[in-house]
């Protein structure tokens, strides 16, 4: 499916482009003109702000004066004062037990979520696989979720999932699967399973449509061949199906999990002030622009950035995914 | 017999359950904008009024026109600007050959797997520092950030695999590289270009975080903005009705778009494997 290798300009251009070094000197010349409004783009949009937020985190900036901030060192991040008492005081980021809390939020839901949605979408992709008439319908209908937007899906969940007037409880009473209605979003026992409802609706057809692509690089006759040597479907899945898509499935869950572990909007909407379900990205804007500690935010945004970097390279390395680079 | 036909059912019954799960939540908000007064409260599957007293309410109130406005003045300009962008950057990173290139592709594609929040604090002082706050122009400024990467990605593949006599053909006519993308390439990539420009439109649509920092007054909000803050008198009066209507008119378009275009989604999404 994805090649997401880009492998060298066609061999016979670059042939011919060393017959005249003239030419491809003037090539090459463009191209780095043609590169450069992207480049300075990317570097003004992603580069210089990454480095601000770095530099922040290592001040004592606020919302209201951010250009007298001063170089304070880690404090933010650890600082410890030893009283007289011979107690020792630690303070900061890494001290701090709500945002410890929000990290164990976040990796719980990015590896449930991630999982579930795996399943899922394996399933609704292996569906999707087989010919029948229809088919074209139910990849239009999969689509819905994925486009509509996070704030609207996490309202019209909201409402679904509303105490009192949700139709969610009335489907589960009428099923007799809980006595009595639930404060899904509200209630601190069922929120996180609220925001994984939400999400797993959401983002499962992306991985759906992921693995779908991996699946029809599959050649049929493997399954034809499997089929007159009378091995068992499920053992087909396990032996053949599954390790030719490996690399696809590798990718879709390293996209969903970077993804998973930024996530902020639908935390935001949909159970606000819940310290169950609060996120890395979610306490961080929180410090950063709601509780007047600028530089404290940013240094909760550095870690953030420095876990997912951590875990993208780990993912790669062990997966080895080759996202990207050489063949 | 029975056991294919036991199998049949029980995939058709698996199928329709997928279409079920998918569509119901966006059946249900429809149908409870549809409804007014007590009938809102009263849980219903099937339609039971056809009323639009949601609709002109919230039109009417508010400034939900203006931040619909908005959203199509942002998504709009971020797909314009990130496709002229991308499109020069693709041809020099897809048909030339230079030290550097894979280097670059990788920086790149790391780009668009940032978590906004690491550039948020900075992007903050940026903005403020431009005088651009609280303007539409912070958002297509910021939203470059996931749309550029992930458009130039996908129109690298794309020239990469386009032959190259068609290329050589002009070049020995004495063209030069920018006449080559303008009059040779641009003619090829339409499929591209509506795919790639598609997805980052609803991408840009759909933005939340940078939306709700970069803009601080109700008329220079986008609709997903507009759609979160959305309240009532009090906290305990949440007008349900109102968020569904404006919910259905957000989506709707989008909606429409993705039926029309789904081959094309579909392709453009596992081609650059971009967030949905």
């Amino acid at each position: 499916m994805t090649d997401l290798t880009v492998a060298d300009p066609p061999a016979a251009l670059q042939r011919r482009s060393h017959v005249n070094s003239d030419l491809q000197a003037q090539r090459v010349r463009s191209a780095w003109v043609f590169l450069a409004p992207t480049l300075l783009v990317l570097a003004l949009v992603a580069g210089w702000p990454l480095v601000r937020t770095i530099y922040f985190s290592f001040t004592n900036a606020s919302l209201t004066n951010l250009s007298g901030a001063e170089f304070i060192g880690f404090d933010n991040y650890l600082s410890w004062i030893t009283l007289k008492s011979g107690r020792t005081i630690f303070r900061g980021l890494l001290a701090d037990a709500a945002w410890w809390n929000a990290v164990w939020n976040t990796l719980k839901f990015t590896i449930v979520s991630v999982s579930i949605e795996t399943v899922l979408g394996l399933v609704v992709a292996l569906v999707l696989n087989v010919q029948f008439p229809g088919r074209g319908f139910v990849r239009a209908a999969i689509l819905v979720p994925w486009a509509i937007p996070t704030i609207v899906s996490a309202k019209m969940w909201a409402w679904m999932l509303n105490d009192q007037f949700g139709i969610l409880n009335d489907i589960l009473l009428g099923l007799g699967l809980i006595s009595q209605k639930v404060a899904w979003t509200a209630n601190p026992d069922t929120a996180m399973i609220a925001v994984l409802i939400v999400d797993v609706w959401k983002t499962t057809p992306f991985m759906a449509l992921l693995i779908l692509a991996g699946l029809q690089m599959v050649p049929g006759d493997i399954y034809e061949a499997a089929k007159i040597d009378g091995v068992h479907p499920v053992r087909v899945f396990w032996r053949v199906t599954l390790p030719l898509i490996r690399p696809a499935l590798m990718v879709a869950v390293i996209f969903r999990m970077l993804d998973a572990l930024r996530i902020f909007d639908l935390i935001y909407v949909l159970t606000p002030n819940n310290a169950q379900t609060k996120t890395m990205s979610v306490l961080a804007r929180e410090n950063l622009f709601d509780f007047d500690k600028f530089a404290y935010g940013a240094a909760a945004s550095t870690m953030l950035f420095l876990i997912i970097a951590a875990i993208t390279v780990l993912y790669m390395w062990f997966g080895r995914v080759n996202v990207g680079g050489e063949r | 017999m029975v056991a294919t036909l036991a199998k049949r059912t029980a995939f058709y019954a698996l199928v329709a359950g997928i279409i079920v799960i998918a569509v119901f939540p966006f059946y249900y908000a429809i149908l409870t904008s549809l409804k007014s007064g007590t009938a809102l409260f009263r849980v219903d599957y099937w339609p039971t009024q056809f009323s639009l007293a949601n609709y002109t309410s919230v039109v009417s109130q508010g400034s939900f026109l203006r931040n619909l406005g908005n959203s199509l003045l942002v998504a709009g300009a971020v797909v314009a600007i990130s496709l002229l962008l991308a499109v020069t950057a693709a041809y020099a990173l897809g048909r030339v050959r230079f030290r550097g290139r894979s280097l670059l592709l990788l920086t790149i594609l790391s780009v668009s797997m940032f978590p906004q929040i690491a550039v948020l604090a900075g992007l903050f002082e940026l903005i403020r520092g431009i005088g651009i706050f609280n303007t539409p122009l912070a958002l297509i400024f910021s939203y470059m950030i996931f749309t550029l990467p992930f458009t130039v990605w996908v129109l690298t593949t794309f020239m990469r695999d386009l032959p190259v006599e068609i290329e050589e053909a002009a070049i020995v006519d004495g063209a030069s590289p920018w006449v080559v993308i303008t009059r040779v390439f641009m003619p090829l990539m339409w499929p591209a270009l509506v795919t790639t420009g598609l997805l980052a439109f609803i991408a840009a649509w759909n933005e939340f975080l940078f939306a709700l920092t970069f803009t601080s007054s109700d008329v220079q909000r986008t609709v997903p903005v507009a759609i979160a803050l959305l309240s009532g008198a009090s906290n305990f009066e949440i007008p349900w009705g109102n968020i569904m209507a404006a919910s259905v008119i957000v989506t709707v378009p989008l909606v429409v778009l993705v039926l029309i275009f789904q081959r094309r989604i579909i392709s453009g999404l596992t081609a650059g494997g971009v967030k949905g």
